[in-house]
Formats: structure tokens, C-alpha cells, sequence
């Protein structure tokens, strides 16, 4: 346990609200301590501003221990901060010394928009996921579960996207803002398992088009994205996902059509 | 005095939820989408209920106060989720699940809704295999168990240390299809701050959206809530920093009993507080405990030195030498008062002396460091993150932390509270843990309530009420309701005092810990009861909450959140002390065993104290639904 206190200054992103003005705000934080967490240094923060009758900063978090992806902070240009594989919450004053200027910004990309100083609206990845980010199974009706063996190796590589908390720092990190990770890691998590094959196809079209709809950009194949993702997804799952999305265009194209149907 | 009929159906325990679905009302294919159900909250119960009650054909409404239904907090719940499947034929089955779980709850839950439980075990773990969920799995392609604390057998599913995720994630997949086929309107950044009710049945809620400010109104046929337990009211615990009491505790004041708030649970493997600026504790999950041994050194003298440098002789492996059954198995309530018996005795250890070793020293000599890598890989990361401490090489240090309340609103057999028309799912009721929750038990809870209890009873509710009787939210009751929100909401912005919200939070969270923690007594929580008043009136005079009421603003949020919390602890405090006995995770000083252990009073306590708002500033009544036992002998819990 370290005792010793030091003071940083975090230079914020101050932003009213949506399409409003914005602009950086320089703050000198005191009483560091090295166990605590960054989002820790911001309460304390906030609650100085708070004092001194200055607005404190709005900034996302919840579960605070790296898996509800709620926090989005991009630290000194790095979504999530400086290390790897893991969220802004994980990231700990330790890696700080006194004086440090710590430059704090929102998630920036088009499709994300501010809502407040460091809070961003990613309403995108849901309506990406209602796009068809699941399997169509009527609650009660599911067979026993046993019945369907998954080879432990496609479990293993299904959980490895799966493991996904949507928190957007891959879109963030892409100089295209492109959600190619996150919209990969979900359609290689469901269309690997057997469960999720009979709308395999259709997912992957669906949840791609609404992607490409909603303004996100094209992967250019630099996996700075990868780098970014505190879950440390593989940029693997972009090639599969493309390797599925050609298959289904593929298929899509000879689909039988019902004789006497207007075409 | 509130009416507490429990409902629970006549007959055998093991056929009452069979013969229960074939008698209960039905409502046509036809009407069903004549029907608006509101669900508040979707964590595992709140997705699963709205889901498949989309299903059905109703019209659901879902609100939640974060940015997307999957960041509730069901998400972050790591060891696993309970099942009497019994895959590993080592002698599980519905029956054991049920035993095992009601006693593990010290016998203040009700037989008839813990059996149900158990028997939809099963039907979950279907379901959410068939949705895509990846669970841990054998080299066969079967599906692979551990085991938790409390049971003998393996029945734990698990997918690595992310199942809460991986469920969630499941259930948020079938909100998602709902939504887009139409069924489920979902209405994120909002928060519930009332319920309406309307000739006695509940009606509708009033709702703030986070980010305008603006206040609306909600009719429906049926209200859902499924927001959650309260354990934040200690400010510091495992729950995410938004986990909140405001949805159920203003339900509270609208007439819906709270029954045995007093139950919390302190999980045994948290890792330990540093300092006061700490926002929350992170669990280390209790499948550690399936190959980490729990030490402190027999000296006080070793507290502090380097765990290594203490010889095997000197050790004191206390839950294998007090319970040698279960070991480091036994439940967490068990387990949490061991540590602290130990840290009392002086022989913490850490700089705070409030703190356990979780050794994996004997798991890495045994099976290998890669083999202890792939069970709990991500757990020791988190814990490197948190300490920058390396657990491969040296013993985790551990100590109890709140996790859990199995406290919450009172419902009855059908998930319905004593107000008509609310239903209340997961955490934040009391129904199926008693006075302790076994781990992984909660995933199973959530899920059974929300994918198949739910469905079924709202129907018998809605049954009884007229297709398109639905009052309007114009109707009287609700404007009353939201000016009473927006006045509420404006008041915490003109106090203008010194003190940050958070302040206050902490200051209660001490109260708490210290007086309605892991140890109670009568002479504490009195003090309790005198500190939290004085407390809750500074609030009101000093509190100091920035910014405006018309944009995001994440001080008045949580000032409205901290607000209830200081009601809520008062009555927790007063639920504790009107309990006197001990058992599960309530913890009487005065009533205990010599060797330490809970001393149960079933002649008096063997029932659900359920407590009705009496108005502000009145102290609210006791209402109590006594437990009836008809399968189970209630017998003094033995885990050694």
C-alpha cells in the first residue's frame, strides 16, 4: 500500500451538450493516490469543483470493474488509456507521476455523438444488434441442452468474441470509425455455435448493412481497433466476418424464389 | 395493516408450480396485445421478463437508466449460475438444489417458491444454451460444471469468470429481437422516481430522463420491477456505482410492503478497502474458493510478514479446521463471519489488518500454473489491475465486502406484491434466499423469475382486469405523481449547501458498515438509528448539488439515489434490531452460539417481516407472513 500523494492536471473536454461548442479545460488534482483508480481521480475532481461552485464533470462509468462498458474515456489520445486490455475504469494513478498533464476526451466518432463533456451517445450499437445480433429462440421451447455437443475449441473461440462489453473503444480508435470489431465479434460469436447457424446468413447481412446505414466507416485493415479493445478481441473476427458476409452475398444471390411470385 | 396473502398453492410441494400453471387464469391470444406491461430494469430478470412477455403478444414498455440494457449490473456476476441438471451423476437433483438453497438460507425463505426455483433450474440452462450462450464446455462437447459454496456437488455453470455476462448478454439478445419486431418499446436514460397507483393497483410510473430533464408520465396494465438489490446504501460495495433503491423505495412509499430489508450479504472474497477516496469493491469470485485455501498466520507477531517467509506450522487454514465438510466451501455468510473473527483476533493481514490470505500456492503445485491460468486467468488479471500484485506468485488478500441484499419488496407465490399489479423480479425481491444467498444462485433467480415465472403470473393478474381499462396517464393519480417528482427533483437543486452528494454517502455508508455490517447489536443499531435521522437532515440543509435540472446532470441523479439510501438505512437499521435472533447473513451479537455461530429463533423469527409505510416521519408498521414448513424440518445449520 503506497501513502505517498502527488497532484496532476488533468486537461479536460468541456462540452455543454449535444452540437454545442467545446473546448479544454486545464484542472490541477491534488492528494494522487497511486492505488487509486483514474475514474477515482476524477470523483475526487468533481467533488472540488463542486466546492469551488464550478460544474463537475460529466463522465460515463458504472460497473467500475471492467465489464459493463460503460466508461469512455480516451486518455492522452488512447481509448481506454494506456494499457492494454483493459476499460478506462481499470486504469490506475500508479501509472502517473507528479506534474503529469493528463489530456481526458470523450469517444470521438460521428455515429457516437457527445451528450456532455466526456459522455458520448453509442445508441448505434444497439440498433445494430437489434439488426439482427441474436438467435430467434422462443423462450420454452429450447431442447435440452446436451443435446447439441459444441466442440470445446469452437466454445472456446465463440467466448473469445463473445466476450465483447460494446464498449466502442474499437470505433473510437479507428481513424475511420469503423465498427468492423464489434459487429464481427458478435456475428462470429453466434455463427460459430450451432445454434446459431439457420440465420447465419441473414445476421451477418443485416447487422453489416445497418452498420454501414448508420455512418460507421470501412476497415482498412490496420487493427488499431484490436489494440484498443480491453477485452483484447482478435481482429481475426473481422476476416471471418467477411469470409461469412461474402458467403451469404454469395448464397443470397441464388435464392429460389416461389413460382408465381412478382418479382 | 397490509394484507400478506403468499398465495402458496395447496399440495405436495414438488406439484404445487405444476398444478399452480394449469389452474391460474389465462388471457386469449387476442387480447394479450391489448395489454401494456411496464418493465423497470433489465439485468437478467428485467430482459428476460420483457422478452418473453413480448413473446406472448403484450405490449412492453422497458425503461432503463443506463445507455443500453446491457450494462446492468447482472453483467458483471462472474463464478457461475446453479442448475439440478446433474450432469456430473454425482447425486444432484431438484430436490438437493432446493435443500441446499433453503438451507443455505438459513430457513427464512419460503419451501414452496425455492422448489419452484430448483425445478426451473433446468429449463435455464436450455434456454440460454439454445440462445447462443457460450458456456465452459468438455473436450466431449458436453457441458462442463464447478462447484460453489454450500453444495456437495458440482452443479455450477459457467462460461470462464463472465457468466453474469454471458447470460445477460443472452437475455439482452432476446430483448433486442423483441425490439426490433416491434413488441418492446425500450426508453433508455430512465429513471423510475414514482409509481402510480390507481384505485389500489399499480398503474403506471412517473420517469426522468437522464439526459433532458424532461418528467413523463407511463400508464400500463401491469408494472415490472426488476431494478436490483440496495447494497449500496454502504456506499462501498461490489454493486455498480448507479445500483439504486429509488425504483422499489418509492414503491414502498406508494403501499408495497419491504420485507426483511435487514438481510444483506457480505461476500468473504472482496478485495480489501485502501483508502477513503475508494469508489467500490471488486469481488474475486467465489469459484477461487474451489482451489484457493483461506489462511491467516496463528501469530499476530506474522501479520506483516511476507506470507512466504510463514512456515506451514504456523498457518491457520481456519475454515478447513472450523468446517471440515465444507471447508473452503462453506457459504459465504459462514465464511465472511470467519474472517472477521480472525481480523478481530488481531491476525488480519495487510497494512489495515483487515484482510485474509487466498492462498492458490498448494492449486499451482498441484495441477500446474496454466492449468490455474485457464480456470481463473481473468480474475488474477483483475486483481494484478487492482493491487499490482501477481497472486501466481504470492497469496491473494482478501476480505469480506457487501455484494448482495436478499432483502426487497414482499411479492407473493405469483411474483406479485401486496399492491396489485406490481410484480417484482431478482434482487430487488425477497422471495427465494432467505437471510443468505449460495453463490450462483442469483444468475438462477433472476432468469427463473424473468423467462418463466413471470410470464405466466402476469397473465393471472391481467386476467382480472378489462381489456383497455388501463387508465390514462392523464388521469389525476399521475399528475400528482409527477409533481411530486419535479418538485423533489427541484428541491435537491435549491438546498445550495457545502457538501458534495458523495460526502453524505460515505458518511452513511460508515454508519452502516459499522453498526448494520457483518455484526449487529442492540446498542448499534440504536446509535444507528440516532445517527441516520441526523444525518438524512443535514442532507437536506447542506447538500450541495450543482448544475441544472434540464441536461444530464450526474449529481442530481445521484443525490436522488443517496436521498432514499438515507431512508432506506434507517429501516434496515430497524428491521435489524426488531429481529433478534441471528441467521444467514443477519448476525446478532446478543444471539449466538459459544462457538460463534448463528443462534436461530424459530419459535419467534420463523417468518418474513415485511414493513409498511406509515407516512413520513412515522415509524412504519411491522407486518409479518410466518413461514410454514411442511416438507423441511427447520434444524440448526451444520456445515463442519
Amino acid at each position: 500500500m503506497s501513502t505517498t500523494t502527488f497532484s496532476v492536471t488533468v486537461r479536460v473536454w468541456r462540452q455543454e451538450g449535444p452540437g454545442k461548442p467545446g473546448a479544454f479545460a486545464d484542472y490541477t488534482v491534488g492528494g494522487v493516490n497511486p492505488d487509486m483508480s483514474f475514474l477515482e481521480m476524477l470523483d475526487v475532481l468533481n467533488d472540488d469543483l463542486t466546492a469551488k461552485g464550478i460544474e463537475p464533470v460529466a463522465f460515463a462509468h458504472d460497473c467500475r470493474e471492467g465489464i459493463c462498458g460503460t466508461c469512455s474515456l480516451v486518455i492522452d489520445g488512447k481509448p481506454h488509456g494506456p494499457h492494454h486490455g483493459v476499460a478506462s475504469c481499470q486504469t490506475y494513478m500508479r501509472s502517473y507521476r507528479e506534474g503529469d498533464v493528463i489530456v481526458v476526451e470523450p469517444f470521438r466518432a460521428r455515429p457516437f455523438p457527445v451528450i456532455k463533456d466526456l459522455v458520448t451517445d453509442r445508441t448505434a450499437f444497439e440498433k445494430i444488434q437489434q439488426a439482427g445480433g441474436f438467435i430467434s429462440i422462443r423462450t420454452g421451447s429450447a431442447p435440452e441442452a446436451n443435446s447439441v455437443p459444441v466442440p470445446k475449441e469452437v466454445a472456446d473461440l465463440a467466448m473469445d468474441a463473445a466476450q465483447c462489453i460494446g464498449c466502442g473503444a474499437c470505433v473510437a480508435a479507428c481513424k475511420n470509425a469503423s465498427a468492423m470489431l464489434f459487429v464481427a465479434a458478435k456475428v462470429s460469436h453466434l455463427g460459430l455455435l450451432p445454434q446459431g447457424q439457420p440465420e447465419r446468413d441473414r445476421r451477418v447481412l443485416a447487422m453489416v448493412s445497418t452498420m454501414d446505414g448508420l455512418g460507421f466507416g470501412s476497415c482498412t485493415n490496420q487493427y488499431e481497433c484490436s489494440a484498443a479493445c480491453p477485452k483484447l478481441i482478435s481482429h481475426d473476427f473481422i476476416a471471418r466476418m467477411n469470409r461469412d458476409y461474402a458467403k451469404a452475398i454469395f448464397r443470397s444471390s441464388f435464392k429460389p424464389v416461389a413460382a408465381g411470385a412478382d418479382e | 395493516m397490509a394484507t400478506l396473502d403468499s398465495k402458496i398453492p395447496p399440495g405436495e410441494l414438488s406439484a404445487k408450480w405444476v398444478r399452480h400453471k394449469a389452474a391460474i387464469r389465462l388471457v386469449n391470444p387476442a387480447n394479450k396485445r391489448k395489454y401494456e406491461v411496464i418493465v423497470v430494469g433489465a439485468g437478467l430478470a428485467g430482459s428476460s421478463a420483457a422478452a418473453s412477455l413480448a413473446e406472448l403478444g403484450y405490449k412492453v414498455s422497458c425503461f432503463v437508466f443506463h445507455d443500453s440494457p446491457r450494462r446492468a449490473h447482472s453483467i458483471a456476476a462472474q463464478g457461475g449460475i446453479n442448475a439440478a441438471k446433474n450432469y456430473q451423476n454425482d447425486g444432484d437433483s431438484v430436490h438437493r438444489l432446493f435443500y441446499d438453497t433453503l438451507k443455505g438460507g438459513d430457513y427464512r425463505s419460503r419451501e414452496a417458491n425455492v422448489h419452484r426455483l430448483a425445478e426451473v433450474s433446468v429449463d435455464i440452462i436450455d434456454q440460454c444454451v439454445a440462445q447462443g450462450v457460450p458456456f465452459a464446455r468438455e473436450y466431449g462437447g458436453l457441458l462442463d460444471n464447478r462447484s460453489f459454496g454450500g453444495a456437495q456437488v458440482s452443479r455450477t455453470f459457467y462460461a470462464r469468470g463472465q457468466t453474469g455476462q454471458q447470460l445477460l448478454l443472452g437475455a439482452y439478445a432476446a430483448l433486442s429481437k423483441g425490439i426490433a419486431a416491434g413488441g418492446i418499446t425500450l426508453h433508455t436514460h430512465s429513471e423510475m422516481l414514482d409509481l402510480v397507483v390507481i384505485d389500489g393497483n399499480a398503474k403506471g410510473i412517473i420517469v426522468r430522463d437522464l439526459v433532458t430533464g424532461a418528467i413523463t408520465r407511463h400508464a400500463a396494465d401491469a408494472v415490472i420491477l426488476a431494478t436490483g438489490g440496495y447494497g449500496n446504501v454502504f456506499n462501498l460495495s461490489t454493486y455498480a456505482r448507479g445500483s439504486n433503491a429509488s425504483a422499489i423505495w418509492r414503491a414502498y412509499k406508494r403501499g408495497a410492503c419491504f420485507a426483511n430489508p435487514c438481510f444483506t450479504q457480505i461476500h468473504p472474497t472482496c478485495i480489501p478497502v485502501t483508502g477513503d477516496y475508494q469508489s467500490k469493491l471488486t469481488l474475486m469470485s467465489e469459484s477461487l474458493r474451489n482451489d484457493g485455501r483461506i489462511w491467516v498466520p496463528k501469530k499476530k507477531e506474522d501479520r506483516l510478514k511476507p506470507p512466504a517467509s510463514i512456515p506451514e506450522a504456523d498457518r491457520d487454514y481456519y475454515l478447513e479446521r472450523i468446517y471440515p465438510s465444507f471447508g473452503n466451501l462453506c457459504p459465504r455468510d459462514v465464511a465472511s463471519r470467519a474472517a472477521k473473527r480472525v481480523c478481530d483476533e488481531g491476525r488480519g493481514v495487510g497494512v489495515s489488518g483487515l484482510g485474509v490470505y487466498l492462498d492458490f500456492g498448494d492449486a499451482i503445485g498441484r495441477l500446474g500454473e496454466a492449468v490455474v491460468r485457464s480456470r481463473y486467468g481473468n480474475l488474477f488479471d483483475i486483481y494484478k489491475e487492482i493491487t499490482d500484485e501477481n497472486a501466481y506468485q504470492q497469496p491473494m488478500r482478501i476480505f469480506p465486502a457487501v455484494h448482495y441484499t436478499m432483502g426487497g419488496l414482499w411479492v407473493d407465490y405469483n411474483l406479485m406484491s401486496n399492491l396489485p399489479g406490481l410484480f417484482v423480479l431478482g434482487e430487488a425481491n425477497f422471495s427465494d434466499h432467505g437471510a443468505n444467498r449460495l453463490g450462483a444462485s442469483a444468475l438462477m433467480q433472476g432468469l427463473a423469475d424473468g423467462y418463466f415465472v413471470v410470464p405466466y403470473t402476469v397473465g393471472d393478474y391481467l386476467a382480472t382486469q378489462k381489456p383497455g381499462s388501463r387508465p390514462s396517464a392523464d388521469d389525476a393519480a399521475f399528475k400528482a405523481a409527477e409533481e411530486s417528482v419535479a418538485w423533489s427533483t427541484s428541491k435537491l437543486l435549491t438546498v445550495k449547501g457545502k457538501e458534495p452528494v458523495s460526502h453524505f454517502h460515505k458518511r452513511l455508508g460508515h454508519i452502516m458498515w459499522q453498526y448494520c455490517g457483518m455484526a449487529r447489536n442492540k446498542a448499534g443499531l440504536e446509535q444507528a438509528m440516532k445517527e441516520i435521522p441526523a444525518l438524512r437532515a443535514e442532507f437536506w440543509e447542506n447538500v450541495n448539488v450543482p448544475g441544472s435540472g434540464d441536461t444530464l446532470n450526474q449529481s442530481l441523479e445521484r443525490a436522488g439515489r443517496v436521498a432514499d439510501f438515507l431512508e432506506l438505512g434507517e429501516l434496515m437499521c430497524r428491521d435489524a434490531l426488531a429481529r433478534e435472533e441471528s441467521c444467514g447473513g443477519h448476525f446478532r451479537e446478543e444471539h449466538q452460539y459459544p462457538d460463534g455461530e448463528c443462534k436461530r429463533d424459530d419459535v419467534n423469527f420463523a417468518h418474513v417481516a415485511a414493513w409498511e409505510f406509515a407516512g413520513d416521519g412515522k415509524v412504519p408498521i411491522r407486518n409479518t407472513e410466518p413461514l410454514v414448513y411442511e416438507t423441511v424440518k427447520m434444524s440448526v445449520r451444520n456445515y463442519k
